[in-house]
């Protein structure tokens, strides 16, 4: 799919989120706004969504930062996972649409939401891989705030131990946390120097430009090394006042707000 | 005689044929002897390090993958360092995974409170979906194994570190939510899991010869409990007497009494590890510090 398609396709994907959000009345639309251009591509383009002899879907996605579920259930409706009409029972009581993801859900592998847990599921897939010399990749989006849990790091070491080639996790860096700025709260810099310490293949990117996502992505697949694409983001992207503001992590828009987002992302 | 986590890495060189079977240890497999599948299949076995919380993430990418799973470290850091992603990520996602912890209640013995966990039957009980099974010997160790490997969803298999009573021959069968019943007496019951089992049995023998009649129950099924087997001996005997190594709040004594409670209300004395933190010592000495003893039952009838 070319890629004024794909932009096409983010628009509608980040209309969808704030419908959700604000039908939920609650949800996280910062991180799942910034995430989405990144979700679109490897869903669209780049993952072979069908199932080996095994049974296994040749490629596989786990959403570590599992609150950006709007965007995670969005993408899953758009690519024909989930009926788009369910799209708006989200956190309700009878819907299945949990707040963060669950594998009750068509298409959704594993729960996701208590950070930090992601990147250790995703090795033990790829292991399985290795083992069964099956084909296809381990895909995990992970937060930048969500680093900060001692377990990314425990699963880097695993990754590097195992040459695991066939993961290729991406950091959504938006730089927002709910307490404020990475950099404040925890510190988290240098991102690069850390993922390339323990052994990583680290590529640097814009995480709104496609171009860069999918290049990146056909880059990643030549290294011998676990890849990790740190991927510029804007939390909120696309609505303006949603945009690097660290209040729009996890609340839902007024009335009046849901109006003008939904105005924004028509233009 | 024999420890429950040897008749587990016995077990598990047993099955490595079948190529589908993955084991995985955070850097203890001399010590939960997963090390003996190691030496023969070291392809199939994953070592994390020190690292608790990622042994159970990959032990569940690997299962979800489609691998026949056991991953293993001591009770202390399989139900307490990794709890979350025991709950959120094996339980949540029913992920078919054996998570086998070793090393379990004061029986740790030298070591310390720091590794003896006696809270693990009580943290893995309560979490949704979770099978919590203990073996009280070698034989019973393998046969449960072999029922955990067919079973769906996850499953908390606790094992022990010293030697242990054989108890079981080849004849005994095994399945979720069963028991086995020792002795028809109506005088009294102690109920009882893993290495306490064979504490009680001795004490039953010392009972029968002073012409008093228990019966000891092997509640190796801890979740689902074997509801029907405890009302049962509620109803047809006098006294009722729970052992465990293990704290008194959450394990099993826990479990026999809100039983009793819903269906046959009655006394129940609860003999295990008060609210408190275990002791170094030899695992004879500690328990005997702490009343695990075929005395301390006998005192009770």
């Amino acid at each position: 799919m070319d890629i004024s398609n794909l932009e096409e396709i983010s628009k509608n994907i980040r209309k969808d989120i704030i419908e959700m959000v604000y039908n939920a009345k609650s949800g996280h639309p910062g991180g799942s706004l910034s995430c989405t251009d990144i979700l679109v591509a490897l869903y669209y383009n780049k993952m072979n969504l069908n199932l080996d002899e095994k049974g296994q879907r040749i490629d596989k996605f786990i959403l570590s930062k599992g609150h950006a579920a709007p965007a995670y259930y969005a993408v899953l409706s758009s690519v024909g996972f989930i009926p788009h009409e369910d799209l708006k029972t989200l956190r309700k009581i009878d819907s299945y649409l949990e707040g963060h993801p669950t594998n009750k859900i068509n298409g959704v592998d594993v729960s996701s939401g208590s950070l930090g847990q992601g990147l250790s599921i995703a090795n033990g897939m790829a292991l399985a891989k290795k083992l069964d010399k099956s084909q296809g990749y381990v895909y995990c989006l992970l937060g930048d705030g969500e680093i900060e849990e001692g377990q990314i790091w425990e699963a880097c070491m695993t990754a590097n131990k195992y040459k695991l080639n066939n993961i290729i996790a991406f950091l959504d860096y938006n730089k927002l946390q709910i307490d404020g700025n990475i950099l404040d709260v925890k510190g988290v810099d240098k991102l690069d120097e850390k993922f390339s310490a323990f052994g990583w293949n680290v590529q640097t990117i814009n995480g709104h430009s496609f171009e860069e996502i999918l290049s990146s992505i056909d880059n990643a697949k030549l290294s011998s090394k676990p890849n990790i694409i740190i991927a510029n983001t804007v939390k909120g992207k696309g609505v303006s006042f949603m945009e690097n503001n660290a209040s729009w992590h996890g609340k839902a828009p007024s009335e009046e707000e849901y109006k003008k987002a939904i105005e924004e992302l028509s233009k | 005689m024999k420890s429950t986590r040897k008749a587990y890495g016995e077990f598990l060189e047993s099955i490595g044929e079948n190529k589908n079977v993955v084991v995985l240890d955070a850097d203890l497999a001399s010590a939960t002897k997963t090390n003996m599948f190691m030496e023969k299949y070291p392809k199939r076995h994953i070592d994390v390090g020190i690292a608790e919380q990622d042994l159970v993430g990959t032990a569940c990418g690997l299962a979800l993958s489609g691998k026949i799973v056991f991953a293993s470290t001591f009770a202390m850091f399989m139900a307490g360092r990794a709890y979350d992603q025991v709950r959120n990520t094996a339980a949540y996602s029913h992920v078919n995974v054996n998570l086998c912890a070793t090393h379990a209640g004061v029986m740790v013995g030298e070591d310390g409170p720091t590794h003896q966990c006696v809270e693990d039957v009580a943290l893995m009980n309560v979490v949704p979906d979770m099978k919590v099974l203990s073996p009280a010997d070698d034989i019973s160790t393998k046969k449960i194994l072999k029922v955990c490997m067919n079973e769906e969803g996850p499953k908390y298999i606790r094992l022990g570190r010293s030697d242990v009573d054989d108890i079981y021959d080849e004849t005994y069968e095994f399945k979720i939510g069963g028991s086995h019943i020792f002795g028809d007496g109506t005088d009294g019951t102690v109920f009882s899991y893993g290495p306490t089992v064979s504490i009680a049995l001795n004490a039953q023998k010392d009972l029968k010869e002073r012409g008093i009649n228990i019966r000891v129950v092997d509640l190796y099924s801890i979740k689902p409990v074997d509801k029907e087997a405890i009302i049962k001996c509620a109803k047809e005997t006098e006294k009722l007497v729970s052992i465990e190594d293990h704290s008194i709040i959450g394990g099993i004594g826990s479990i026999v009494a809100n039983v009793l409670c819903e269906n046959y209300p009655k006394k129940l004395e609860k003999i295990g590890i008060p609210d408190r933190f275990g002791k170094s010592g030899s695992a004879k000495a500690v328990y005997g510090y702490f009343g695990l003893t075929k005395e301390n039952i006998e005192s009770k009838f």
